[in-house]
């Protein structure tokens, strides 16, 4: 395994089209929701109907990428990056999986312990995992608000890391997920 | 990109800049409003609730009590909609009977609007109303019933209603009209049992075909007879709800589940008129409650959880375009997401009546 992946520079083509889809997919489920919270305008009803069915496509794409990343490691970080770089670029990698994860999580659980039917693309209703609870509602509800801050903040984190690596060091790493060589 | 690469190092570190912060700060001005209607549902629901909020409570028709029961229907609208509610056979409802007001313990003859929210089925057949006793909406926008509740608000210094500025409100908005006719004439029951409670927004039915009918619906009370008002104990806070569990033990309250048909010339779109005579009503069955709980049992607890939101709505069902049914949706999640917040971290300010 070790042998080919030593030298590979590059994530895997799967690796990065699933990451530049998902990149659009949850930036926009992400100004859907800041939006849709909000507004009391007719299109309400459509836009909360599509975060729903999305929100289920990213949690399914999610489970893709981890798939894909296990079964194919990141290229190693250049030796120009420090160690404690490397441990950073590490932790805030598993962070935002863990972010891709919780946030589709705690959107589907509030929505059950709300008693409201998550219809996907007005095709079938995904079942119920949680009974009604108001209380269960209220931490879910605000957890997938703070969830939905801290994911914003290492989003933005992670593209000025990324650019500081193409632009500033251009050291291959940004290359490395877009597919330049 | 290329460009930047090869520019001087400050104008690289100015290229990230200004991607990073650029997103950064669209994300701070769409969380604060941009792109937003003048009322957002955070305003709507801040007015609602006033200066001192009741913590832990619905922001409007804070005071009221759960029902359970069921919906008998006869089938004769299955022909409108393919759904299973409107079939010949009954389905089980929980559902919430309530004063309007963000006082969970208002005088109950004080309120000036009563309702009736139910809701039916669970998962694709989950079917959801919050009915009240005018037939129509005085405006047609959320924004123009933000204004309206703002000119009917007492003067926070005097504590008085403006007459000149309600007067100046109705005067501007001359769709009012048919609310303000049902308004003189109306006067309160004294039953939560005999109030008539409408839909006020239009739906539309879809049956198996696609064809859809627009509909406004009533619970129409079978027993409208015993319900004189000055009979009934002023001084007493709670004098509906006692009146109403009464009621209760002496057998279940039932209600005719009538629907009127638009005609052509209807628009589903505006709930500021009413469809009077001149329109085919189908009745859907009968609306029957068998119990009643207090908040503070734990079988009340039930529909407390429950946020009824009038566009939660079956398959053979749909909303509108009406703009004030599209907004109440929003304007309830805010209120529910508040309650909850309050319920589950303990800052509940008051006991339920």
């Amino acid at each position: 395994m070790s042998q080919s992946l030593a030298t590979s520079t590059h994530y895997t083509r799967a690796a990065r089209i699933m990451h530049w889809a998902m990149a659009f997919l949850l930036l926009s489920l992400l100004f859907a929701g800041l939006s849709m919270v909000q507004s009391l305008a007719p299109w309400h009803l459509t836009l909360l109907g599509l975060h729903k069915s999305f929100g289920v496509i990213a949690l399914i794409g999610v489970v893709i990428r981890l798939v894909i990343r296990l079964r194919n490691p990141a290229p190693a970080l250049p030796a120009s990056v420090p160690a404690w770089q490397q441990r950073i670029a590490r932790v805030s990698h598993i962070l935002l999986y863990a972010a891709m994860f919780a946030m589709p999580i705690t959107g589907y659980l509030m929505q059950n312990a709300a008693g409201r039917p998550i219809v996907f693309f007005d095709l079938f209703v995904l079942p119920a995992l949680l009974p009604i609870s108001l209380p269960l509602y209220g931490i879910l509800r605000e957890l997938h608000g703070l969830i939905a801050l801290g994911f914003i903040l290492l989003i933005l984190v992670h593209i000025g890391a990324a650019l500081h690596h193409g632009w500033v060091k251009r050291d291959g790493v940004l290359n490395s997920m877009t597919g330049k060589e | 990109m290329a460009l930047l690469k090869d520019s001087p190092l400050a104008l690289r570190y100015a290229g990230i800049t200004v991607v990073v912060g650029g997103l950064g700060a669209l994300f701070f001005a769409i969380a604060n409003g941009l792109g937003q209607q003048p009322v957002t549902a955070q305003d709507f629901v801040d007015l609602q609730q006033g200066a001192s909020p009741h913590l832990g409570f619905r922001r409007a028709h804070a005071k009221g009590f759960c029902v359970a029961g069921e919906f008998v229907a006869n089938g004769e609208l299955s022909s409108f909609s393919s759904a299973g509610i409107f079939q010949n056979g009954a389905t089980p409802f929980l559902g919430r009977i309530s004063t309007a007001g963000n006082n969970p313990t208002a005088p109950d003859l004080a309120a000036p609007v009563r309702s009736l929210a139910l809701s039916f089925g669970s998962g694709s057949t989950r079917w959801q109303t919050a009915m009240n006793t005018p037939p129509v909406m005085p405006v047609r926008t959320p924004a123009d019933f933000h204004k309206q509740i703002v000119a009917l608000s007492p003067d926070p210094e005097t504590g008085e209603r403006d007459p000149a500025r309600i007067g100046a409100f109705f005067a501007e908005h001359p769709e009012t009209q048919a609310f303000l006719t049902w308004q003189a004439s109306y006067s309160p029951t004294g039953s939560f049992a005999t109030e008539r409670y409408h839909s006020i927004n239009a739906f539309y039915l879809i049956d198996a075909n696609g064809n859809r009918q627009a509909v406004r619906w009533a619970a129409v009370p079978v027993d409208s007879a015993t319900s004189d008002p000055a009979a009934l104990d002023t001084d007493n806070p709670d004098v509906l709800i006692h009146e109403f569990m009464a009621r209760l033990e002496h057998g279940p309250v039932e209600f005719n589940f009538n629907f009127t048909l638009a005609n052509a010339d209807d628009d589903p779109a505006d709930p500021t008129l009413l469809w009077g005579e001149g329109h085919q009503q189908v009745s859907a069955g009968t609306l029957i409650i068998h119990e009643a709980y207090m908040a503070s049992n734990e079988a009340g607890r039930n529909c407390d959880a429950l946020n009824f939101d009038p566009l939660i709505l079956p398959k053979g069902m749909a909303a509108t375009q009406d703009q004030i049914l599209r907004a109440r949706s929003a304007a309830y999640a805010e209120s529910y997401r508040r309650r909850a917040r309050e319920n589950a971290f303990n800052q509940r300010t008051e006991a339920q009546p």
